[in-house]
């Protein structure tokens, strides 16, 4: 049933060399794509210890202890896998030299010897919790996290609004230099900030915007792609529906955010999810004007984490997943807008 | 539990826009209804004045004056030195010989990135277009398959392949198990940049996928069920019908892909930090070094350095604006 | 109630006059029509009384007062326009709600008034219903709602019935005129349909490219065109024009002359004319007379029988094609050859700078 399901090529029964080559491809896709992610997701639950480990295991695991009556601490557990005791399941009391002091769980009182390459750590399933909890605890995570968030959610809402306010003026009325206007905004389309970095870092700091959440949403908000979509869906708006409303008594504000801001809902939401995109994901332009770690996004913490010798793995790959959840969950709720509005629009 | 959300949504938008609604409708009886236009571009134009053009007059000024002052009023004219300097080589295809090395260590760099990244990110890109668009089940789950990457950040993308490349990550050990010597891929200058471009293709692959898939599908099929009546074969039919017709979405994907290479910056950074030495620095890393993360900050090199850059930007934008052009009338 | 006077209009669009001054007064609870071939300018002239166009130049009066500086909606007009224009966003109810609560009324008020307005248009069960959700004749229903609700001095209408089936255009057209004696209001139609203009108006204005080529009821259009457009223009199917000379000039009246010489006496002033002179004669086809008695030869091309009417297409000896309306049945086949007469009082005859000379008597009034 399923293999005459994935079979169904292009009409034809047969399954040829062409099928096996894009199902070949198809898997080793999702391999190269998923597996680095869901590799890293294993990792962060591991122990420092097993993530030292070489060559790594698969699953998160560590050594299985059991508490002896008669010890303080709970003992390791190994497997014998040779000489006299091979196959039993011992606990270790201590190492001297070449040979491990075990004892028998069910008999606690009697000593045995084995040499240590006889035996083998038994493992188990064990999640890692600890290396996310830390991170609220030790890091100052949901310090970052808030910064990011606010500076995601601020400047994408002042994005919607500004550039709205703009495309309905592009789009809707007629004035003297509207065609200039429009051209200077699509110019600047071709002028990636990236060139003008040291020029606006003096805006930034002369405004005195440096280490505030601010020196990252104002420079951002009035993207020309923000305009230019909006622009371009509020033209297939029907002036009737202005003149509609006018006839209604509304003003030209309440056109704007009663009748063409709902009808544009579509196009704003293709640029929610760029503004958050582009928003969440910046790295280059806050590692510029943020400089004080209480001011960090989530990315700068991140790079700033990995940078210090001090950190653990284990801390920076928990923080490496819950940087990549939200924009995760978003992308598994709205793959199909997010792909429909980037393939129509062409930007990223 | 949607519904006192969506009123609370909906109660938030009426009184935040109804705010405004008093002075811009004064606003309007004062300035009439054709230059109401204007007050609702000025928020965006103050942004742009402030943080766009100012800025783009502002680069010049910088790149001609000298000193690490970030104040215009207190830095030196210097006129051209500042390119001189960038520009000033015995050899021009050798860096060592340069004033500014690193510069043209990233230059070169970024030369090389920019051939490699486009050229094989645009070859996997359309063969995984070209897959996609294959009469397949599943088939959107696979585009977002191939998609994923793109929405992660650059920061988490280096992390997540900064942990497989490690000395013992999961790589060496793969190929330890096979019998194959294990490498320090980061920290070896030919692998690194070899790296640098995979991560690269990884991450941003799937975004030209997404064009070309849409591109692919905007051929319509009867074209295709013509060239089957005419008996031609699959290869005839992929560069008779399919290359020629996707040939201006190519373009734009070719063009987009090369802005982006140029400036190509973040997920290299955190991956290998420009090293080993120089050996992954690019462009865009030399010029926030120069003006930003070493002392003395050299804001007047970092603008000439970016001026550059932008020239090299501005043909390619050209180039692209006669691709968009060519294929609207196409 | 109200009164509309337009004093020479003008609308300028850059380097392109769309309205040449027009000079209009709309009385009091008027039906008025403004009729026109595309691109004639009465959209814009209708737009321009609304106030979404700027008007140019002249004087807009509604009531004496000048609103040529009145934003649209406070010149107290509603508008229902011809793509309707309903809020898709927005439930019939809103849609109808939005203009009152844009001038802050009541909300008790506003739900009398929709209420009231839905009955009179038999919307009520879909007021909770989204425009998309209606069928054509319902959205017609409520943007003319919308208009009701808002109790404007002058309702204004822009092609409203242009995007509706045929059927369902007899029955609204008949909803608006009973809408209109029912309100009294004063109503501006735009419509580029001359039976709609018939049909429904009190008073017709028909333009074409920004001037009113004649203004009166439907009858004295139809009796007295004041030129050859008007004539062309109103009466379905079009009227014939046929080349001819001025043969005889009477007291009571002139002689015409075709290029056969075939002679015809038409009951038109003589004023103006001379011998010898060209002009144009028309005949309205359902006042020509076909049989084998006396009159032009012509060749009879098509016939349509509808059974009740006939309609006869035929060409005359030059080519020209001559349509001949005719009650009842005919005996006439297609390729058959006929004559076709032209009575003294059915004759309208234009000089050639296109106005018509006056009729003395008029068959069908008679």
């Amino acid at each position: 049933m399923v293999w005459s399901f994935i079979s169904r090529t292009r009409g034809r029964n047969r399954f040829d060399i062409t099928d096996w080559l894009t199902w070949g491809y198809l898997i080793f896709g999702i391999v190269l794509m998923f597996g680095p992610v869901l590799w890293v997701a294993l990792s962060s639950f591991k122990t420092d210890a097993a993530l030292a480990e070489y060559p790594p295991t698969f699953l998160p695991l560590s050594a299985q202890t059991v508490t002896v009556p008669g010890y303080d601490k709970p003992l390791p557990l190994y497997e014998v896998t040779g000489g006299e005791h091979k196959g039993e399941v011992l606990a270790q009391i201590r190492r001297i030299g070449l040979n491990a002091q075990m004892v028998d769980p069910a008999h606690p009182d009697q000593k045995i010897n084995v040499n240590i390459n006889d035996r083998q750590p038994k493992r188990q399933f064990a999640v890692q919790w600890s290396n996310y909890t830390q991170l609220f605890k030790r890091f100052n995570f949901m310090r970052y996290f808030w910064n990011s968030v606010f500076i995601t959610v601020v400047a994408t809402i002042i994005t919607v609004i500004f550039n709205s306010m703009a495309a309905f003026a592009l789009a809707k009325y007629k004035f003297k230099g509207r065609t200039v206007v429009f051209l200077l905004i699509i110019a600047t389309l071709m002028i990636p900030p990236t060139i003008n970095l040291v020029p606006i870092y003096l805006v930034v700091n002369e405004l005195g915007l440096v280490n505030t959440p601010w020196a990252v949403i104002w420079p951002a908000v009035a993207t020309p792609t923000g305009v230019f979509l909006l622009r371009q869906y509020m033209l297939t708006i029907p002036d009737d529906l202005l003149d509609a409303a006018r006839m209604d008594h509304a003003s030209e504000w309440r056109v704007y955010w009663r009748i063409v801001l709902p009808l544009a809902a579509p196009a704003i939401a293709v640029l929610v999810i760029f503004s958050v995109m582009w928003r969440w994901n910046e790295f280059l332009w806050p590692l510029i004007v943020l400089t004080r770690s209480e001011q960090f996004t989530l990315q700068l913490a991140l790079n700033a984490f990995q940078g210090d010798l001090q950190t653990s793995w284990s801390g920076l790959l928990a923080m490496t997943m819950l940087t990549l959840i939200p924009i995760t969950i978003i992308f598994a709720l709205l793959q199909k807008n997010i792909t429909a509005g980037i393939a129509q629009s062409g930007v990223k | 539990m949607l519904k006192p959300f969506n009123s609370a949504v909906q109660l938030g938008y009426r009184t935040a826009f109804g705010l405004f609604e008093w002075p811009m409708a004064s606003a309007q009886r004062l300035v009439g209804i054709r230059r109401i236009a204007w007050m609702f571009l000025l928020p965006n134009l103050i942004i742009f004045g402030a943080f766009t053009f100012l800025p783009i007059i502002l680069n010049f000024f910088y790149a001609t004056s000298g000193s690490d002052a970030i104040l215009l009023s207190q830095r030196p004219y210097v006129g051209a030195d500042n390119f001189a300097s960038l520009l000033s080589c015995t050899n021009y295809l050798d860096p060592n010989t340069c004033r500014r090395d690193v510069f043209w260590r990233a230059v070169y760099n970024t030369g090389w990135f920019v051939v490699l990244q486009v050229g094989f990110m645009v070859l996997f890109s359309l063969l995984t277009a070209l897959i996609l668009n294959r009469k397949i089940p599943f088939r959107g789950f696979f585009r977002g398959v191939f998609f994923y990457p793109v929405l992660l950040s650059p920061v988490v993308v280096a992390l997540i392949w900064k942990w497989i490349l490690q000395r013992y990550g999961v790589l060496n050990a793969g190929l330890d198990a096979v019998g194959v010597t294990p490498v320090d891929w980061l920290t070896n200058a030919n692998w690194a940049f070899f790296w640098i471009i995979f991560v690269s293709i990884w991450a941003h692959m799937g975004f030209y996928t997404l064009i070309l898939l849409a591109g692919l599908q905007a051929i319509p099929s009867d074209v295709y069920e013509a060239a089957e009546m005419d008996g031609a074969s699959r290869w005839r039919v992929f560069y008779r019908i399919t290359m020629p017709l996707l040939m201006p979405t190519m373009v734009v994907v070719l063009v987009l892909s090369l802005i982006r290479a140029v400036q190509a910056f973040d997920e290299i950074f955190v991956l290998t930090g420009g090293g080993p030495g120089s050996a992954t620095t690019l462009i865009l890393q030399y010029i926030y070094e120069t003006g930003f993360a070493s002392r003395p900050q050299l804001f007047g090199l970092a603008a000439a350095a970016s001026i550059l850059m932008a020239v090299v930007l501005l043909v390619l934008t050209l180039l692209q604006l006669r691709a968009t052009r060519s294929q609207a009338e196409g | 109630m109200a009164v509309v006077e337009l004093e020479k209009l003008v609308k300028d669009y850059a380097g392109f006059r769309a309205i040449h001054g027009v000079d209009l007064t709309i009385e009091d609870g008027e039906f008025c029509v403004f009729v026109g071939p595309s691109g004639c300018g009465k959209s814009t002239l209708l737009r321009m009384i609304a106030g979404l166009e700027e008007i140019s130049d002249g004087e807009l009066r509604i009531d004496g007062q000048r609103v040529n500086e009145l934003r649209a909606a406070e010149r107290g007009l509603a508008m229902v326009f011809q793509t309707y224009a309903l809020y898709p966003h927005m439930t019939v109810r809103e849609n109808l709600a939005f203009g009152l609560e844009n001038i802050k009324t009541p909300k008790d008020e506003i739900k009398q008034r929709v209420d009231d307005a839905a009955r009179m248009l038999q919307i009520t069960e879909h007021l909770e219903r989204r425009p998309k959700q209606l069928s054509g004749g319902q959205r017609q229903r409520v943007a003319i709602g919308r208009a009701v609700v808002r109790e404007p001095k002058v309702f204004l209408f822009d092609e409203p019935l242009s995007n509706l089936d045929a059927e369902l255009r007899v029955v609204m057209r008949g909803e608006i005129s009973q809408l209109h004696r029912r309100l009294g209001n004063t109503m501006i139609y735009v419509t580029h349909d001359q039976v709609e203009a018939m049909t429904m108006a009190d008073k017709i204005v028909v333009l074409k490219k920004g001037t009113i080529q004649q203004v009166g009821s439907p009858l004295d259009l139809y009796n007295r065109p004041a030129n050859h457009f008007v004539a062309g223009f109103i009466g379905s199917p079009r009227m014939n024009f046929l080349e001819m000379t001025v043969a005889e000039v009477r007291n009571d009246g002139i002689v015409v002359e075709d290029s056969s010489r075939h002679r015809f006496e038409a009951a038109v002033s003589p004023e103006g004319v001379a011998v010898g002179e060209a002009v144009t004669v028309g005949v309205r086809p359902e006042h020509l007379e076909i049989g084998t008695e006396r009159g032009q030869p012509v060749t009879v091309e098509t016939i349509e029988q509808l059974g009740g009417e006939s309609y006869l297409y035929c060409t005359d000896a030059s080519g020209k094609p001559i349509t001949v309306h005719k009650s009842g049945q005919t005996r006439i086949r297609a390729g058959e050859t006929a004559q076709v007469f032209l009575p003294a009082e059915a004759i309208h005859v234009f000089r050639k700078d296109g106005t018509a000379l006056e009729r003395l008597r008029i068959g069908e009034e008679v």
